[in-house]
């Protein structure tokens, strides 16, 4: 359940923020023309360069989407009304969303697509999960009721030890 | 027989060490039951005896319709587990022939642990070839304590966990060796040593134990995104990778 909260989450601040991108890039769109990597030419002058990175790609992706919103919208308010989301790949699975906009903001972001983890059809995230603790393996020394491993006798090693035994007796 | 210490027996049955403890107090042939359960399983489903239900079924002896019970059960199972691991679970092997150990196991140790509880003990564990499922708790401690073993070091310990009606299981590389393959190229999972698994009962754990360290290092994304389970990976080069709730069960030492 938590892992499911954090990905609505992610999802959610990720629509956020795309539609941030969106919204600001009529204005970051003449700098990046200019001179790639002009951060001084961003008019948020506190952008760091990874954000002003985060900008360019934005917006040399968010083109094409935006096109249309471009010409129907204003730059300081979104349009009221739900709009839905272009269906994306995350990898593991399918996601769409639907954003309900009231008032120029932001009211509801509602999923009509995420992977389901208890479908049968698995997904297996190629990529690395960077939020995943590491640590290197150490020996202690601690009483335990029980211990899990792999097996250490096998029918195999049984069958083979019986091969050899039956060999070594011929 | 009867006994007012918690007591535990071990029997090598399917060609492992399968160890029961029961904390109540016995006042039955509970031991005997359950070790006889075991040795049914494996005169049923070894794919080492001539006579078992497997072998005949892979030599084409038996009808699919002729099938016990128990062994429709597992060849559904099976497929189930297969469909629900985007193919790296798979009984079938490079000849075509079926082994269902992996399968079998953890549903055994389960059917053997819902015996017990059916006979009215509540207090207990089972492990079986360093699968585990648990139920209630020793005198003292709320929980058993269950460590990891080290894959490098088979006398070491590398984690100590809490173990509460609930399962673990250890697919690893050391001894029982290239038991494992991916079944979806037949290459040999040695990305990572081991990954233990924690999950509701000892057959989820174990399927879905042998699936992730048949996808090498993937495995420990696989049950992360699966709800209930936590797992602990170590690699080939010792270093351990923790699901993201896995931390709720370790003792610290």
């Amino acid at each position: 359940m938590r892992k499911f909260i954090i990905g609505i989450a992610v999802a959610g601040i990720f629509v956020v923020y795309s539609i941030g991108i969106r919204h600001q890039r009529p204005v970051i769109a003449k700098p990046a023309s200019l001179a790639k990597g002009s951060g001084s030419a961003s008019p948020a002058g506190s952008a760091t360069s990874s954000a002003s990175s985060g900008s360019n790609t934005g917006s040399s992706t968010s083109t094409n989407g935006s096109q249309t919103n471009a010409a129907t919208t204003t730059n300081s308010h979104y349009k009221d009304g739900t709009f839905t989301g272009s269906v994306a790949d995350a990898y593991y699975g399918q996601v769409q969303v639907a954003v309900t906009i009231n008032g120029g903001k932001v009211t509801n972001v509602k999923f009509l697509q995420y992977p389901n983890t208890h479908s049968t059809s698995v997904y297996i995230n190629q990529q690395a999960m960077p939020y995943l603790k590491q640590e290197a393996i150490q020996s202690q020394n601690s009483n335990v009721q029980i211990i899990s491993g792999a097996t250490f006798t096998s029918q195999a090693f049984i069958q083979s030890l019986s091969n050899a035994l039956s060999k070594a007796s011929a | 027989m009867l006994y007012l210490k918690p007591v535990r027996k071990t029997e090598i049955i399917m060609g492992m060490p399968i160890t029961i403890e029961i904390i109540d107090m016995i006042n039955d042939n509970i031991f005997e039951k359950i070790f006889e359960y075991f040795k049914d399983v494996d005169k049923r489903f070894s794919t080492y005896k001539r006579s078992s239900e497997v072998s005949k079924y892979n030599k084409g002896l038996i009808n699919i319709g002729d099938l016990s019970k128990d062994m429709k059960e597992i060849l559904k199972l099976s497929q189930q587990t297969k469909e629900e691991t985007g193919g790296y679970f798979d009984i079938k092997k490079k000849n075509g022939k079926i082994d269902p150990s992996g399968i079998v196991k953890g549903w055994s140790i389960r059917n053997a642990a819902l015996k017990i509880l059916k006979a009215g003990y509540t207090n207990f564990f089972i492990e079986a070839g360093g699968d585990i499922e648990s139920h209630g708790n020793p005198k003292g401690i709320p929980y058993f304590k269950v460590g990891i073993r080290n894959p490098f070091d088979i006398n070491a310990i590398v984690k100590v966990i809490k173990l509460k009606n609930m399962g673990i299981a250890t697919s690893g590389t050391y001894i029982r060796g290239q038991h494992i393959y991916n079944p979806l190229n037949y290459t040999k999972a040695n990305e990572i040593a081991s990954i233990s698994v924690i999950g509701p009962d000892i057959y989820e754990a174990d399927r879905f134990a042998t699936a992730a360290f048949a996808m090498g290092l993937k495995g420990i994304n696989f049950i992360e995104d699966l709800d209930g389970f936590e797992a602990y990976m170590i690699n080939n080069k010792g270093i351990a990778t923790l699901t993201s709730g896995f931390e709720r069960y370790v003792i610290h030492a």
